[in-house]
């Protein structure tokens, strides 16, 4: 399966990147060129072979469900582009 | 006597449990490396007061007795380790500023044991790379060269800071990530310890991650000793990680004792690569000869699906890492984009992804993201996965047959020059991890060791590969391995 330039701008869009339309191009050659090299794995014969879900064997822990963290807004913040009154700051997102 | 910066892990414990040397000194002696170490590129934030503030403590700790085998040891810690107030960027543009205000669990444990922290080691930026050549730092440089000529080498990668550092006697130590190879390769390629334990014996938590079924850290080391006394202050249980194992951490010191009588050391013949150079043939065949005059029965094995191993890891990688590095958005921390009037949320979040992200790292978000969506998923992402479980399976396999360890090279050539891998494609990089990517999609352990030059002059290593959770059996033999090959070159200062 060959990637268009169409294709990989649709990718670009879903993993929120944006690429200039003059390079394009070239991305869907990078793309052809890894996904050539993965194309190898429709040579597996993997009929009835479960997926993989947890390399190591083990049952996940439970815990209590209460609350074991919390009460550091400032801390939540410190690191932010943009914070105002105790919150992060975006672009307007509603109309 | 040697400098001080010189000094493997456990000759510096000996000499300050002796009184003979003070961490305040040992600390001041890898500050002066460092300062002088510009041209090497492999610290990016120093922590002079931070080191310095820990050597006092660790001395005070040290002179009441009954302090941990790392107490007052000088490390360099990868920046992809969250380190409290102390910037944290994986080497990406897109955490610029960044300065967590939490400690990654095993620099936690590091400092709960008393280490020092010398500052942060540069990187492949998210870890993805193998020559160190996509950090936003730029290019740490390798210690070593070719003989007389004086072309910049890499160091490896992801942890190609750790490797250099090491290497060039700037720590005693240093912490690294393995994803697909980043610990063993770069310390191959540097002449160097680095070891990869089974998946969840460290904990993850804090981090960065990149391909959270894959990503495990581990210590990187002057040697084999010193990688069994990093290791067990690393690992351990962590609540703040479901997916890290409740389970004990063996003395892994203790059990370095080079006796590996009637050890069944397997070597696959699926690693033997087509265009392998003799060198690396013959490293491994050396190799191969010392473990069975140790006394270890050498076994001829099969792990078939090897040739599908980084076909599936770049699946499995990318898809991972589409989904962990959603969360640099321009919101919460880092870089965010100067917005032109009129410009919404979704500019923000695609402008600061593009001005933030590398090239590679763009790129690998993307292809995981091509692999993730409606009408591909089964026939990338399940595949990959089910190709994944058969890979596990050729090891429980010989494991099942009684194998103990697995014999590999570490890497199908020496250290390349900076640069000279940019005009090829992104698979002729990937090739580099093709020994070391099996481990990390079986969750194994696995341990590079230096084991001999190439007619360069440059250092080359072997892989030994273990059962999971025996990381003691395998540092055993690793241990036996160091002992045969007798390796103790270090490159000549330069820099």
């Amino acid at each position: 399966m060959s990637i268009d330039k169409d294709t990989a701008a649709k990718v670009a869009k879903l993993a929120r990147i944006k690429v200039e339309e003059d390079q394009l191009e070239a991305l869907a050659g990078e793309f052809n060129a890894v996904l050539g090299f993965i194309e190898q794995l429709n040579e597996v014969d993997v009929e009835g072979v479960e997926p993989m879900v947890s390399v190591t064997p083990m049952r996940l822990k439970r815990r209590e469900d209460v609350v074991t963290d919390g009460g550091m807004q400032d801390k939540i913040l410190a690191n932010a582009p943009d914070a105002r009154e105790g919150f992060f700051a975006v672009p307007k997102v509603v109309e | 006597m040697a400098d001080l910066n010189q000094l493997t892990i456990a000759e510096a414990r000996d000499k300050l449990r002796a009184g003979e040397v003070t961490s305040a000194e040992l600390t001041e002696a890898c500050l002066q490396a460092v300062e002088g170490a510009g041209a090497l590129n492999a610290f990016v934030h120093n922590t002079p007061e931070i080191a310095r503030e820990q050597a006092k403590a660790a001395d005070a700790r040290i002179a009441k007795g009954d302090a941990p085998a790392m107490c007052g040891i000088p490390l360099g810690i990868k920046d992809l380790f969250c380190t409290k107030h102390v910037p944290s960027q994986a080497a990406s543009k897109i955490l610029d500023g960044f300065k967590p205000e939490y400690e990654s669990t095993v620099t936690q444990n590091l400092f709960d044991a008393g280490a020092v922290m010398l500052g942060k080691l540069n990187m492949d930026e998210f870890a993805m790379g193998s020559s160190n050549e996509t950090s936003v730092y730029g290019n740490a440089v390798n210690p070593w060269r070719r003989g007389n000529d004086d072309t910049p080498l890499t160091p490896g990668g992801s942890s190609g800071g750790s490797a250099a550092a090491v290497a060039a006697d700037l720590c005693l130590a240093a912490t690294g990530t393995d994803t697909g190879g980043s610990i063993r390769q770069p310390a191959a390629f540097v002449g160097i310890t680095g070891i990869k334990p089974t998946y969840g014996r460290c904990s993850r938590w804090g981090i960065v991650a990149f391909a959270s079924s894959l990503d495990q850290a581990g210590p990187m080391t002057k040697d084999v000793r010193d990688a069994a006394i990093m290791l067990e202050a690393m690992c351990g249980h962590d609540p703040k990680d479901s997916t890290s194992a409740d389970i004990p951490v063996p003395d892994f010191e203790a059990m370095l004792t080079g006796d590996i009588k009637g050890k069944k050391i397997g070597v696959p013949k699926e690693y033997r690569m087509e265009g392998m150079p003799a060198e690396i043939e013959k490293l491994w065949a050396d190799g191969t000869e010392m473990l069975k005059a140790a006394g270890a029965e050498i076994v001829d094995i099969s792990l078939p699906h090897t040739k599908y191993a980084l076909p599936a890891y770049y699946v499995i990688a990318p898809a991972e890492a589409s989904s962990n590095l959603a969360r640099y958005d321009g919101v919460r921390y880092g870089h965010r984009a100067k917005l032109a009037q009129g410009d919404g949320i979704t500019e923000m979040y695609e402008k600061t992804r593009a001005e933030g992200f590398g090239h590679e790292v763009q790129r690998r978000v993307m292809v995981g993201t091509y692999v993730l969506s409606a009408g591909f998923y089964d026939a990338y992402y399940n595949r990959a996965r089910k190709v994944r479980t058969l890979i596990k399976r050729d090891f429980e396999d010989v494991f099942a047959q009684g194998i103990d360890a697995i014999l590999t090279p570490a890497t199908p050539s020496a250290a390349f020059g900076l640069g000279e891998m940019s005009e090829a494609d992104p698979v002729a990089m990937y090739l580099n991890d093709v020994f070391t990517v099996t481990v990390n999609l079986a969750g194994l352990p696995g341990i590079s060791v230096p084991a001999g030059l190439d007619k360069q002059g440059l250092p080359l290593g072997l892989q030994l590969i273990g059962r999971p959770w025996e990381e003691g059996d395998l540092l055993n033999c690793a241990y036996a391995l160091e002992q045969a090959s007798g390796f103790v070159a270090k490159p000549g200062k330069w820099w």
